[in-house]
């Protein structure tokens, strides 16, 4: 069943970022970041995370769970820390993806030649 | 006068995209990618006994891996001007636009090509992330306390 739901999430976030970028003029870039904001947002009231209890790895595959991530990260630490806490956690739970993001880009970078 | 019969030739030769058959298409590929993703924190998390929060971990560092191969081998760029948003949107994005960047201006050096232009697409993601979930945080924050 969660496999469903992960379909159906997942999905309905990428048709939406391609209606935006088939009827507007915003390009692909525009659309990410504008998903990361909403990301963000929706972690505020705790909605993402039951978007995540509901859809699984379905909702933490698009880019949204990024900014919700970062949010859950800022204010997990927030907790813990206080105001300095907001600038403590950002990266505690992305800085995987983008560690990884860059090391495996950079050696590839290395190895590979650019086609066009 | 001009103007306009240029512009109707310009739409009458550009070819028209089909808009619904976009949607679609990116409503399947970006399940496709969530199904995946789901499959693999199940994979993961049987296979090695890992709680799920690490396991989530995992996979978003295979799916990074794997679209960062597949950059480099040339043929992801095909894929995403078929699937579109079906790939932009999730996790796969994000590295493909590293790892386009980083392959682009290799030959402008190490540091100053590489270094300086890796992020080039997908440092905006990181900074509105930043700057949106810390400005999301404090009004958190300061509701909590008044």
């Amino acid at each position: 069943m969660i496999y469903l739901n992960a379909f159906l999430f997942a999905g309905f976030v990428c048709m939406i970022g391609q209606l935006i970028l088939d009827n507007t003029k915003l390009t692909p870039g525009h659309i990410t970041c504008l998903f990361v904001v909403i990301g963000a947002f929706l972690d505020v009231f705790n909605i993402y995370d039951k978007i995540v209890l509901w859809a699984g790895g379905g909702a933490l595959v698009p880019i949204t769970s990024f900014g919700h991530l970062i949010t859950h990260g800022s204010l997990a630490a927030a907790d813990q820390y206080g105001i300095m806490g907001l600038l403590i956690g950002p990266f505690d739970l992305t800085s995987a993806g983008i560690s990884a993001a860059i090391i495996i880009s950079f050696i590839f970078a290395l190895i590979f030649k650019p086609r066009d | 006068m001009e103007k306009n019969k240029y512009k109707q030739i310009v739409d009458k030769v550009s070819p028209k995209e089909d808009k619904l058959y976009n949607a679609i298409i990116a409503f399947l590929i970006g399940g496709l990618m969530g199904i995946i993703g789901q499959f693999l924190i199940e994979f993961y998390s049987y296979k090695f006994g890992i709680p799920t929060k690490e396991a989530t971990v995992c996979m978003i560092v295979t799916l990074i891996f794997f679209s960062c191969l597949f950059t480099s081998l040339g043929f992801f760029d095909k894929l995403v001007s078929f699937a579109k948003c079906g790939l932009i949107i999730p996790i796969t994005g994000f590295a493909h636009a590293t790892q386009s960047a980083a392959l682009e201006y290799k030959k402008e050096g190490l540091v100053t090509g590489i270094g300086a232009n890796m992020l080039k697409l997908s440092g905006a993601v990181v900074i509105f992330g930043v700057v949106s979930a810390y400005v999301f945080s404090l009004i958190r924050m300061l509701l909590g306390v008044i």
